[in-house]
């Protein structure tokens, strides 16, 4: 009896977490799935007809969105890299008893609702806004100035909201270090920029890979930046599946969108996966 | 081991003075400020550790042994006192531009590299030639017995392996000075003991200073040409091993390296340049005076003998040197040796060690009265106490 309940002890405590994936993941995977494939209306109701149209119809409409999508999430992702690593290597390293507080003030801003973020930035950055209305004031820029409606606008927000899934996987990286392998360099006639080349750069690699994973994915995918900082002319896939889905009532097409990006995200990762070695994502991933 | 081909030693015109220690410490001191309070690490040491040699640093932790071999290295500068190599002043010198490499005591290997690109590390910072730095790879890989293992990362070798490419790594570059900073504290005992003997062998094979920070004192007595033992951020005792482990300088040095016996008592009279202390009834221990110790009649000695230099005898012998009548507490034997416990009338308990090579049954049992009895020589006064 008791051997029974050891053998089974591994899946009843896998069974809650299963169950919600179960139910809450799979099942709405499989049901968008079936969608995606699928023609009809809100009115006259959605059939099944293996309809693979609504993915090439969606590339045709929709193609220069996507890769729109693609673009600003690799810039935002760009960004995120170049002002996360010196922030994280300056708290792993000389944050010294302060880390900790060092780390919540950068996620202090996450306890603010995202949506409200981003209109407190549309607020600063709009036209007479604080920022650019004094300086327009003072001539130092020309009226017609503007920020927001912008791709760059809409890269900055994304670059501002997801900076802290940048953070702290490097964070984690260099972090782990043992300083004696950094000392160890420094003994072996290694200059400071050789000690960061040779030894500090790939070791917290792992947490650039992760971090990449953790913002390029829904960077991409994201609508709100674009919605609220980018106008008409900067449209994110994103905001096209919303409007589809919500405003048209398109289900099948914005579910074969939705499959679309998940699958070219998918790839992406996974290639970029192999490009760096399988290992060291897997590693990173397993952080 | 296999046939290797040594590597050479360090060139000697090279050297800034022929005639000047590998290394020189001159009244060093480190302090620290935490909370407000100085605390000081390590408080004048004076040390002259000659080319070639095999130099220990011995003592609990906390002695300052670590922060005195991290001034040699480079990584901490002392707050007072002057550091050479070769005769050169390197205070102040950063650790990479000081030619003295380190082995660390959890090897601290670049896990993201080969075994060969851990190895080569300090060549190609100093811009060798890849010629030369795959045959000095190679070389140093043959002695240290890892040749074919190039391509292994670290997290694939053994711990006693991941020893041996630190030690590679260091001696690759063939420093002014080696130092090792408790580099066996994280093996076995066996493999410890092999590479004890390994270590040996490596230093004769490339003829470079060892500086080797110990809290074992089995191991600084093994391998070490001299050892200074360390307490509480200062020197204790300098010298060869023997000379530390028979005639330990203070009750420091006695009580850390190995097992000592420590008798007090009042000298009765001077004999030449031995005193004479009576010791219980009909008792008597002979100790040879120190020149830098005189003693008078009246005055008080301290006394250490080590174990195995005592010979327990259950009837006094009619001999010169040191008697003293004693009570067996306890027997333990040991395998190749016996250890006694005894009491002794002034309440002193004495260890004596008795080989088991001729007798076969114990001489006492507990509770038994026995005399113990060594020769003048093997006594050593630590102190008029």
């Amino acid at each position: 009896m008791r051997r029974l309940r050891g053998a089974l002890a591994p899946y009843l405590l896998v069974l809650p977490g299963g169950l919600w994936l179960a139910v809450f993941f799979v099942v709405p995977m499989v049901y968008m799935a079936s969608v995606s494939l699928m023609t009809g209306n809100i009115i006259d109701g959605f059939t099944m007809t293996w309809h693979w149209r609504n993915y090439t119809d969606g590339l045709d409409v929709y193609g220069d969105k996507l890769v729109r999508s693609l673009w600003y999430g690799g810039l935002a992702t760009l960004a995120c890299i170049a002002l996360a690593y010196p922030a994280a290597y300056w708290i792993a390293f000389k944050g010294g008893r302060h880390k900790s507080t060092w780390l919540f003030l950068l996620l202090l801003p996450f306890f603010v609702s995202f949506v409200l973020r981003t209109v407190a930035w549309k607020l600063v950055l709009t036209d007479e806004g604080p920022v650019l209305g004094p300086l327009k004031g003072w001539g130092l820029l020309p009226d017609g100035f503007h920020v927001l409606d912008s791709g760059f606008a809409v890269v900055s927000g994304l670059t501002y909201n997801f900076l802290p899934f940048m953070i702290l996987p490097i964070y984690v990286a260099l972090e782990r270090i043992d300083y004696r392998v950094i000392e160890a360099a420094y003994d072996l006639y290694a200059g400071r920029l050789a000690v960061f080349r040779r030894v500090v750069l790939p070791l917290s690699l792992p947490g650039v890979f992760a971090g990449v994973i953790m913002t390029f994915v829904p960077v991409s995918s994201d609508y709100v930046n674009a919605e609220v900082l980018g106008g008409p002319g900067n449209t994110m896939i994103g905001n096209v599946v919303q409007t589809e889905y919500f405003d048209n009532s398109s289900y099948a097409l914005a579910s074969a969108l939705s499959f679309t990006l998940m699958a070219i995200l998918l790839v992406g990762i996974f290639a970029y996966a192999r490009a760096l070695g399988t290992k060291d994502v897997l590693e990173a991933a397993g952080r | 081991m296999t046939d290797t081909t040594p590597v050479p030693v360090r060139d000697d015109p090279g050297r800034a003075d022929p005639a000047a220690p590998a290394i020189e410490l001159d009244g060093v001191r480190k302090t620290y400020h935490s909370h407000g309070d100085t605390v000081a690490a390590v408080r004048g040491v004076d040390l002259s550790i000659a080319p070639g040699e095999f130099f220990s640093l011995l003592g609990p932790s906390g002695c300052g042994k670590t922060t005195t071999m991290r001034m040699i290295a480079g990584f901490e500068e002392p707050t007072a006192g002057r550091v050479r190599l070769d005769g050169r002043d390197v205070t102040g010198v950063p650790a990479n531009k000081r030619d003295v490499n380190m082995v660390f005591q959890s090897y601290a290997l670049f896990p993201h590299m080969s075994v060969f690109d851990n190895v080569a590390f300090g060549l190609r910072r100093k811009g060798v030639a890849k010629g030369e730095i795959k045959a000095r790879v190679g070389d140093i890989l043959g002695i240290v017995d890892l040749a074919g293992r190039e391509k292994r990362r670290p997290g694939e070798l053994s711990g006693g392996q991941q020893q041996r490419v630190a030690l590679a790594r260091a001696l690759v570059n063939r420093p002014r000075a080696l130092l090792l900073d408790e580099p066996l504290g994280a093996l076995d005992l066996k493999l410890r003991q092999a590479m004890q003997v390994e270590l040996k062998r490596i230093q004769r094979e490339v003829g470079i200073t060892f500086v080797y920070v110990t809290h074992d004192q089995g191991e600084a007595l093994t391998m070490s040409d001299r050892i200074a033992v360390m307490n509480d951020g200062g020197v204790e005792q300098l010298g060869t091993p023997r000379e530390i482990y028979e005639r330990p300088a203070t009750k420091f040095v006695a009580g850390f390296i190995g097992t000592s016996n420590l008798l007090s008592g009042e000298v009765g009279g001077v004999d030449g340049a031995q005193a004479v202390i009576s010791y219980g009834d009909d008792g008597r221990i002979v100790v040879p005076l120190r020149e830098d110790r005189p003693a008078a009649a009246g005055d008080r000695l301290e006394v250490t003998v080590r174990p195995e230099k005592i010979e327990l005898l259950t009837e006094r012998p009619d001999r010169p040197g040191s008697l003293v009548r004693a009570t067996v507490a306890e027997v333990v034997y040991l395998g190749t040796s016996t250890s006694y416990l005894v009491t002794t009338p002034g309440g002193a308990e004495v260890t004596v060690f008795q080989q088991n090579a001729t007798n076969a049954d114990d001489l006492a049992a507990r509770g038994d009265q026995v005399w113990l009895a060594w020769e003048a020589r093997h006594s050593y006064a630590i102190g008029t106490a």
